[in-house]
C-alpha cells in the first residue's frame, strides 16, 4: 500500500490491539493515490476556467475542486483518468506529461 | 434472594416467546419454519396487542432474518430471531458474519433434522453443523431451562469480555410443543437482570483539522449522530484477517467463565442455578452417559433406576457446547471407567459423532482416560426411551468390565 | 405518501459548497464512474445518514482494512443481503424511536452493484420493498460482476462481451436482454423509483434527495459505465453514460405511487428527446466507443445484431413514452 500508515493505531497490529469486529479504522486520505498516475496529469488553464464545477462533480476521486472560483487539482490523489479534461465545457483542462 | 415467580403452563416455544417479550428487544426479524413457528406467532401476537414496543420484521427468508438482525445489532440495538434446520442452514454464511462482527444477537434454534430426506422432527444436525461458526451454543433440557436460558443469553452475549452471538437450543417437538409448568419472573425483574444494551468502545483514527489524523474512541455501532462515523464490515487482507479470528477465540474462552457467572447470578434470583454442565449421580460412577438436550432427562430416569438396582452409573449433560467445557468434562469424568457418549447427529465419515469426537479430544491430554463408546440416536425424531438408556448403560458397564471397546460406534433404535 | 419533508431543489451552488462524504484515496480504478456516482449521491445528504453496501466494487475499494473512505456510518455484511441489513437498521431505529431513545429515524441509503441487486440481492430487495421499510436503494449499475472480473449479470446489456458471456464464433455475447429492474421496482408500488445518469449530476442528486425524502422504500437505478469492463479509455466514462441517455439505451425517468395512482415522468435529456424526437441518436453511437461491443463492428459489422439492439431500445422507449403519457 502506498502512502503513510498514519500515526496512532498500528497497522498491521497484534491480535490484542486490532480494533474489534471488522472496523476500518484509518481514513483513506492517508493513501496518496496520486502515485497511480502513469505519466499524464491534468492541468487547469485558469484563464479558460469558468468555475462551473462540473469537473468536481465528475471526478471519481474528489481530486479536483473549486478554490477561489477556479478548478484546482489535488495531485496527491489524482489518478490521471482524464475525465475532467474530457468533460470540461470550456476546454480548460488538458492532460500533459509530468 | 429468590424472587417470587408465577407458574404458567407453556410449551418450549411459548416459554421462549414469553422470555423474549419480557426482555423486549428492539427488533425481532424472523421467518417461519416448523417447529419454531409458535415462537414467532406468539411474539407477533404480543406485538399486535401492543404488549411490546419491539419492531417485528416478517422477513422473506431466514437469510434475511439474520441479516436484518445484523443490521439492527450494528446500531447497538437488541435483536432476536429464531429458526431451525433448513432455516439455520440457509443463514449459515451470516452466522459467521454475525460472530465476526461481534454482534450480541440472540437466536433460538428449535433443533430439527436437516434434509434430505426432509424431516421436521428433532435431532441436533442443524446446530452441530454450526458449531464452528463462533456462536455460543447452549442446549436446554426442558421448557423451564428454555425460558431461563433465553433471559441469560443477553447477559452472556453482551458481556464486555464476550460480545458474541448466542444460540439457545431446544429439541424440536419434544420441547417446543410439549406443555410444561414454567416458573416465570416478573417483567421488571427480567428487565433489571438484562439491563440496558451496552456497546463497547473502539479506537479509530479520523482526519484531524489542519491535516493528519487523530485517535478517538467511539461506540462500536452505526450512529449518525456520533461525532465520528464508523465503518463496519470492512475487507481484511491476508495481513490482518488472522488476528480478528484470534480475538474471537479469546472471547469464546472468556465465555466459559461468563456463562457460569451469569448462571450463578440467575440462580440467586430464581433458585435455579445453571452452569456449563449438569451432572447427576456421577460422584462414584463407574459408567457415565453423556449427551445434550431433552433426552438427558429421559436418561436420568434410567440412571436412577439402575442405581436402585445397585449399578454405579451417572449422567453428564453438556449444557454449554460452545465454548466447549473441556476442563469441566475432564474433571467430571476423572476416575470413570467407561463413558457412553450420546450423539443426536451424525458427522458423516468422521471418527464418531460430534460430541464423541470433541470429548475424545478433550480427554486426550489425560493420563488415565475412560473407555469411550459412541451411540448415535434419535435422528429425525426417532424416539429414545428409558429402556433404551438402560440398555446403553448396561452395555457400557460390560465394556467397563471387559476393559476394551469392540464396537466404537453403535446405533440406538435403528432398524436392520 | 411521497414527501413528508419539505425539501427545496438542491442547486449546483449548494452542491459545490458541500464537502465530500466519500474521502479521496479509495482504491477504485482510475475513471471509475460508480464511485463518481456515490460521490454525487452523497452531495444530497442533508440529514443524519447511514449507508449500507453489499459486496462489490464500491464496498471493496472503500473499505480495505485499515482504510475507509466513508465519511458517514457504513456497514457491509454480505453479498445478497444489503436490503435486509438496511431493513434491520431501519427497524432498530423505529423501535428506538418508539422507546424514546432517539428523536428521529436517520436516512438510510444502500449503494449496491447490479450483481448484488438484480441477481443475488433481488430477494432481499423485493422483500424489503414489500414490507415498506423507509430507505433508498441506489443501484450503481456497471452491468456485470465487475469486482470479481467482469462476469455477466442479469443487468448486462444484450450482446455485451463479458468473461462468462464472451463474444465467440457461435454465441456473440450475452444472449438475454437486461432485467428491467427499475420497472420491476415500480410494480412493487413503492413511493419512489427513478433512473439517473452521472452525466446529468443535478438530475441525479435531486433524485437521490427525493428518494431519501420519500416515506417508504425508494429505488434509483444509475448507469455506471466501467472503463475496464466495458473496454474504453478511462477518460470516457461520463461521455459513454451521456450517449446511453442520448440514444435512449438508458432513459431517465421517475415514478411515484400516490393514493394508488402512478405518476410517471421522463426527466433531463430523455424529456428533451420526448419533446423533440430528432434529438434521439442511433444506438450504434453508444455501442461503437465500447470494446465490449467490438464484435458487433469487427471483423465485420453485424447489422443484424445492431438492429436487434435498436429494436429493443425503440420498443422500450415507446413503452416509456406511453407510460409518461407522451405517446
Amino acid at each position: 500500500m502506498s502512502g503513510q500508515g498514519g500515526s496512532g493505531i498500528p497497522f498491521p497490529a497484534g491480535w490484542r490491539e486490532v480494533p474489534m469486529g471488522a472496523v476500518a479504522y484509518k481514513p483513506s486520505t492517508l493513501l496518496h493515490t496520486g502515485s497511480w498516475r502513469l505519466g499524464l496529469k491534468p492541468v487547469v488553464d485558469e484563464e479558460k476556467c469558468t468555475g462551473c464545477g462540473m469537473c468536481h462533480l465528475y471526478c471519481p476521486d474528489g481530486a479536483i475542486r473549486l478554490v477561489d472560483g477556479k478548478a484546482r487539482v489535488d495531485y496527491t490523489y489524482c489518478k490521471g483518468c482524464g475525465i475532467c479534461a474530457e468533460e470540461c465545457p470550456s476546454d480548460a483542462i488538458s492532460m500533459v506529461e509530468e | 434472594m429468590v424472587v417470587e415467580q408465577k407458574v404458567i403452563g407453556m410449551t418450549g416455544d411459548e416459554a421462549i416467546a414469553y422470555a423474549v417479550k419480557q426482555v423486549e428487544p428492539h427488533v425481532v426479524a424472523a421467518y417461519p419454519i416448523t417447529p419454531q413457528t409458535i415462537i414467532v406467532e406468539r411474539f407477533s401476537e404480543y406485538v399486535a396487542d401492543g404488549e411490546v414496543r419491539t419492531e417485528f420484521v416478517p422477513v422473506e427468508s431466514e437469510h434475511s432474518a439474520l441479516s436484518a438482525c445484523v443490521g439492527a445489532a450494528a446500531t447497538g440495538a437488541r435483536a432476536f430471531t429464531a429458526t431451525a434446520s433448513q432455516g439455520l442452514a440457509l443463514m449459515w454464511e451470516i452466522l459467521y458474519v454475525a460472530s465476526g462482527l461481534r454482534l450480541p444477537i440472540v437466536m433460538a434454534i428449535v433443533n430439527r433434522a436437516l434434509s434430505a430426506p426432509i424431516n421436521i422432527h428433532c435431532d441436533h444436525s442443524d446446530t452441530m453443523g454450526a458449531r464452528d461458526s463462533g456462536w455460543i451454543q447452549l442446549y436446554c433440557e426442558n421448557s423451564q431451562e428454555a425460558y431461563d436460558t433465553t433471559i441469560q443469553a443477553w447477559r452472556i452475549a453482551e458481556h464486555p469480555d464476550v460480545r458474541l452471538p448466542v444460540m439457545v437450543n431446544i429439541d424440536g417437538f419434544v420441547l417446543s410443543h410439549t406443555l410444561e409448568d414454567v416458573r416465570v419472573l416478573p417483567d421488571e425483574v427480567v428487565k433489571k437482570f438484562v439491563g440496558e444494551p451496552s456497546v463497547p468502545k473502539v479506537r479509530i483514527e479520523v482526519p484531524a483539522d489542519g491535516g493528519g489524523t487523530k485517535v478517538v474512541e467511539v461506540d462500536y455501532k452505526l450512529d449518525p449522530w456520533a461525532p465520528y462515523p464508523l465503518t463496519m464490515g470492512a475487507f481484511a487482507m491476508y495481513d490482518s484477517y488472522f488476528e480478528y479470528k484470534r480475538q474471537q477465540e479469546e472471547a469464546m474462552k472468556a465465555a466459559l467463565r461468563v456463562v457460569e457467572e451469569v448462571g450463578r447470578e440467575y440462580g440467586e434470583l430464581t433458585g435455579r442455578y445453571y452452569g456449563l454442565i449438569h451432572t447427576h449421580q456421577i460422584e462414584d460412577a463407574d459408567v457415565v452417559v453423556v449427551g445434550l438436550g431433552s433426552a438427558m432427562g429421559t436418561a436420568s430416569v434410567a440412571v436412577d433406576e439402575l442405581r436402585r438396582e445397585g449399578h454405579k452409573v451417572g449422567l453428564l449433560r453438556i449444557r454449554c457446547f460452545r465454548p466447549f467445557p473441556a476442563e469441566k468434562i475432564r474433571e467430571a469424568l476423572r476416575g470413570v471407567k467407561a463413558v457412553a457418549i450420546m450423539d443426536r447427529a451424525m458427522s458423516f465419515g468422521g471418527p464418531g459423532g460430534p460430541v464423541y469426537t470433541e470429548i475424545a479430544a478433550a480427554l486426550y491430554t489425560e493420563r488415565e482416560r475412560p473407555l469411550l463408546v459412541n451411540y448415535i440416536y434419535g435422528l429425525g425424531g426417532r424416539d429414545i426411551s428409558v429402556a433404551d438408556f438402560k440398555k446403553v448403560l448396561l452395555e457400557t458397564l460390560e465394556v467397563a468390565e471387559k476393559g476394551e471397546v469392540v464396537e466404537h460406534m453403535r446405533y440406538v433404535g435403528l432398524r436392520g | 405518501m411521497v414527501s413528508g419533508r419539505k425539501a427545496r431543489r438542491i442547486t449546483l451552488k449548494d452542491v459545490l459548497a458541500r464537502r465530500d462524504l466519500l474521502y479521496s484515496g479509495h482504491r477504485a480504478c482510475a475513471g471509475c464512474v460508480s464511485l463518481t456516482v456515490i460521490r454525487q449521491a452523497l452531495k444530497a445528504v442533508e440529514r443524519p445518514t447511514i449507508a449500507v453496501s453489499p459486496t462489490g466494487c464500491a464496498e471493496v475499494t472503500t473499505s480495505i482494512i485499515p482504510y475507509t473512505s466513508w465519511g458517514i456510518p457504513w456497514i457491509h455484511s454480505a453479498f445478497e443481503n444489503a436490503a435486509a441489513t438496511a431493513a434491520g437498521i431501519e427497524a432498530a431505529f423505529r423501535a428506538m424511536k418508539r422507546m424514546g431513545q432517539v428523536k428521529e429515524i436517520p436516512d438510510i441509503i444502500v449503494f449496491g452493484g447490479d450483481g448484488g441487486t438484480v441477481d443475488i440481492g433481488f430477494q432481499a430487495l423485493s422483500g424489503a420493498a414489500e414490507r415498506g421499510h423507509d430507505f433508498l436503494y441506489v443501484l450503481y449499475d456497471n452491468e456485470a460482476y465487475m469486482n470479481t472480473g467482469i462476469q455477466r449479470s442479469g443487468a448486462t446489456s444484450k450482446y455485451a462481451w463479458t468473461t462468462t458471456s464472451p463474444a465467440g464464433t457461435v454465441i456473440p455475447g450475452k444472449p438475454q436482454w437486461r432485467k428491467p429492474i427499475a420497472l420491476i421496482m415500480v410494480e412493487h408500488r413503492i413511493p419512489y423509483v427513478a433512473t439517473a445518469s452521472p452525466s446529468e449530476p443535478m438530475d441525479l442528486i435531486n433524485k437521490i434527495r427525493r428518494g431519501l425524502d420519500a416515506e417508504g422504500p425508494a429505488f434509483i437505478h444509475v448507469i455506471c459505465p466501467c472503463p475496464r469492463g466495458w473496454r474504453f479509455d478511462p477518460s470516457k466514462g461520463i461521455e459513454v453514460a451521456r450517449l446511453a441517455v442520448q440514444t435512449c439505451a438508458f432513459p431517465l425517468w421517475e415514478a411515484r405511487w400516490e393514493d394508488g395512482q402512478l405518476e410517471f415522468k421522463l426527466t433531463g435529456t430523455s424529456l428533451a428527446i420526448a419533446k423533440k424526437p430528432e434529438l434521439k441518436k442511433p444506438v450504434e453511437e453508444y455501442l461503437r466507443p465500447q470494446g465490449r461491443f467490438r464484435h458487433l463492428f469487427e471483423p465485420e459489422k453485424r447489422e443484424d445484431l445492431i438492429a436487434d439492439i435498436q429494436a429493443g431500445v425503440d420498443a422500450e422507449w415507446a413503452y416509456l413514452l406511453k407510460r409518461a403519457g407522451l405517446a
